[in-house]
């Protein structure tokens, strides 16, 4: 699966539309962390625990996203964005959205 | 009084600690910034290259969560009576953007140019009484190129 955020495949042509794909989830973080996280806001710097479950979320996103691609019978993702919201203290939603196409 | 003694401790460390390791970070950043300078990235969509020479396309992607400190967040609180530039703030979004991007180059290290570069910022961990910057997150997203040599 070729995933790219421009318009196009360099070096190959769309053959075939199948319409836009997404994926998305949503994740908090156990107690401890946001305790941590917490204790983080006091002296500043980065939230490491944060980082990696965002950037785990954002894979596991695109994740789904490539499943949906895979059963249109898709084998790459064009024009893809990211966007992040958060909904409650402590957990985030990732969104990632694209289209399948088919390359030759 | 106990908790004026609070108050004032929690503002020290957020100020020493807080300026100490935003000096480090950023005296960090530009280290692997200089190192990163033959690999372009570009916000454009086209780059000059023919079809012929590009091998592959790939998404590559890099994000940081930076958190204020107690000092920089006392600091916001006055300038929002006065109002004008809050400067801590500006370093805090600048240091999350820059951890972001540099993440993105390190996550394509063989990649001869980086383009459609976006980058997006979103503000979590924010608390429903409190107002104001928790924690910001910055994310870099592009597709890297790889060139036939």
């Amino acid at each position: 699966m070729i995933v790219t955020n421009i318009e196009t495949v360099p070096g190959k042509t769309i053959t075939e539309h199948f319409g836009m794909v997404s994926g998305n989830t949503i994740r908090a973080k156990h107690i401890g962390r946001d305790i941590m996280a917490s204790l983080k806001n006091i002296v500043g710097g980065e939230l490491k625990g944060y980082t990696r479950l965002l950037q785990e979320s954002r894979d596991q996103a695109t994740a789904r996203m490539i499943d949906q691609a895979e059963q249109l019978g898709a084998n790459a993702i064009v024009n893809v964005r990211y966007s992040t919201s958060s909904i409650t203290q402590g957990a985030a939603e990732l969104y990632v959205y694209g289209t399948a196409v088919r390359v030759a | 009084m106990f908790d004026i003694i609070i108050f004032l401790a929690l503002v020290a460390m957020g100020y020493f600690i807080g300026s100490f390791s935003e000096r480090r970070h950023f005296r960090s950043l530009e280290t692997r910034e200089a190192d990163k300078l033959l690999q372009p990235i570009v916000t454009m969509e086209d780059v000059a290259y023919p079809e012929d020479q590009i091998q592959s396309a790939t998404l590559v992607s890099g994000s940081a969560v930076i958190s204020v400190d107690y000092f920089k967040r006392l600091l916001a609180g006055l300038r929002n009576i006065f109002g004008g530039t809050i400067k801590s703030y500006e370093s805090l979004l600048d240091r999350a953007r820059r951890e972001a991007l540099l993440r993105m180059r390190e996550a394509a290290p063989g990649a001869g140019v980086i383009v459609n570069v976006r980058i997006e910022t979103a503000s979590i961990g924010r608390r429903a009484n409190k107002k104001g910057v928790g924690c910001v997150e910055a994310i870099a997203y592009g597709t890297a190129l790889t060139l036939r040599k």
